[in-house]
C-alpha cells in the first residue's frame, strides 16, 4: 500500500542518514505529529467527562442518562432514543470510508474517482454538521422549539433524571449533575464539530485542487492523502465520544 | 527548481488496478465491521439502559463490553483507514506508545481522584 515503506530496506541504509528512516513524507510525518497532540486535547476532555462523571456519582448526583436525553428525531414526536445520534455516527463512518476510497484512487491517479469519493466525503461532513446543528437546538429548545434558559435545559428537563439529594425541599442543580452533563455535551461536541467544519473546508480546498488538476501535474495525490488522515482523525474521535458521551 | 537529493516518497505510494481491487475488498470489509459494531452498540443502549442497569453487574460488563467493541472500532480506523498499520514498524510505534502510555496514566490518576474528590465532598 504505501509503497516505500513496506519495501524491505536494510536497516544500515535505512537509518544511515540522507533519507528518512521511516519513508514517509515530512508533510506526512507533520500530520500524524498533529493528530497524536489533537489526540492529547480529546483524550484530556473525555477523561474530564470521566472524572466529572466519578466525582458526580461518588457525591451522590445522578449523571443523566443519554437514551433518556437524546430520544428525538427531526420531523417526529416519536420516543426514538439514541437514534439520530447512531444515524449520525453512520454518516460519519460513511463519509470515512469514501475519504479511504478517495485515497486509494489517488494511488491508482484516478482523478475522475478521487473527485468522486472526495466530493461525497465534502457531503457527508455537510449532513453531519446540519445533524450537528439540529442536535443542538433540540437539546437547547426542545422538540418543539420552546424557549427555556441555560438553567432549565427543555431537554434536560423533560427528561427524568433528577439529582439524588435535595436541600430544603429543592432538587439541587448543581453543576454536578444536569448542568455538567450539559457542558460537557456543548464542549466536546462543540470541540468535535469544529474539527468536523474545518475538515469539511479542507476537504472541499482539496477537492479544488483535485478538479484543477493540480495533483495530477504535481504526479502524486499525496495532499488527498494529508486531509483523508485528518477525516479519519475526526471519525475517530467520534467513535470515543459516541461511546463515552452517549453509551456509557 | 529540481533537487535530486529529495527522495519523494509520495511517488512510490501508487499501485495498480488490480492491488486496487484487492485494497477495496479490505475496505470494504471494515466498512461492514464498523457499521455492525456500531449496531450493536446503539441496541443495546436503547434496550438496555443504563438508567434502569446501572450499579449491577450486568452494567459493568456492558460497559467494558462497549469500551472493548471501541477500541476494536479504533483500531481499524488507525491501522487500515489511515494506513498506520502499512507504515514502517518504528513510525507505529513513535505514534502509538507515547499516547498510549500518556493516556492510561491519565485515566488512571484521574478516575482515582475524582473518586477521592466525591467521597471527600460528600452532600
Amino acid at each position: 500500500m504505501s509503497g516505500e515503506a513496506s519495501k524491505a530496506i536494510e536497516p544500515k541504509v535505512l537509518w544511515g542518514g540522507g533519507r528518512s528512516p521511516f519513508s514517509i513524507s515530512y508533510g506526512k510525518i507533520m500530520m500524524w505529529i498533529f493528530l497524536v497532540s489533537d489526540a492529547l486535547t480529546f483524550g484530556g476532555l473525555l477523561v474530564g467527562l470521566g472524572f466529572a462523571r466519578h466525582a458526580a456519582v461518588t457525591k451522590g448526583f445522578a449523571w443523566p442518562s443519554s437514551e433518556q436525553v437524546f430520544t428525538h428525531f427531526p420531523f417526529t414526536h416519536e420516543h426514538l432514543p439514541l437514534l439520530y445520534v447512531a444515524f449520525m455516527t453512520f454518516i460519519l463512518i460513511i463519509s470515512s470510508v469514501t475519504m479511504v476510497l478517495a485515497v486509494e484512487a489517488g494511488h491508482r491517479m484516478d482523478k475522475k474517482k478521487v473527485a468522486f469519493w472526495l466530493a461525497l466525503t465534502v457531503v457527508g461532513g455537510a449532513i453531519f454538521l446540519g445533524s450537528q446543528v439540529w442536535e443542538w437546538s433540540t437539546f437547547i429548545a426542545g422538540p418543539d422549539g420552546d424557549i427555556s434558559t441555560w438553567a432549565d435545559n427543555a431537554t434536560l428537563k423533560q427528561n427524568f433524571f433528577l439529582p439524588l439529594s435535595t436541600e430544603g425541599g429543592h432538587a439541587i442543580l448543581g453543576m454536578e449533575g444536569p448542568q455538567a452533563y450539559a457542558m460537557f455535551f456543548f464542549f466536546i461536541t462543540g470541540f468535535h464539530g469544529f474539527h468536523v467544519f474545518t475538515g469539511v473546508v479542507f476537504n472541499f480546498i482539496i477537492l479544488m485542487n483535485v478538479l484543477a488538476g493540480t495533483y495530477e501535474k504535481r504526479g502524486h495525490y499525496e495532499m488527498v492523502e494529508k486531509v483523508g488522515l485528518y477525516w479519519h482523525f475526526i471519525d475517530l474521535v467520534w467513535v470515543f465520544v459516541f461511546t463515552f458521551y452517549y453509551l456509557v | 527548481m529540481e533537487r535530486d537529493d529529495i527522495i519523494e516518497y509520495s511517488l512510490h505510494s501508487h499501485h495498480s488496478a488490480e492491488e486496487g481491487v484487492k485494497l477495496r475488498k479490505k475496505i470494504y470489509f471494515v466498512t461492514a465491521l464498523l457499521s455492525v459494531i456500531t449496531i450493536i452498540e446503539v441496541l443495546v443502549g436503547v434496550f438496555i439502559s443504563r438508567s434502569a442497569n446501572e450499579g449491577t453487574g450486568l452494567w459493568e460488563a456492558i460497559k467494558m463490553g462497549y469500551i472493548v467493541l471501541t477500541l476494536i472500532k479504533a483500531g481499524y480506523i488507525v491501522l487500515v483507514f489511515m494506513h498506520l498499520g502499512d507504515e514502517r514498524k518504528y513510525f507505529k510505534w513513535m505514534i502509538l506508545i507515547p499516547y498510549i502510555l500518556f493516556l492510561l496514566y491519565l485515566i488512571f490518576i484521574a478516575l482515582n481522584e475524582a473518586i477521592a474528590v466525591g467521597e471527600g465532598m460528600k452532600l
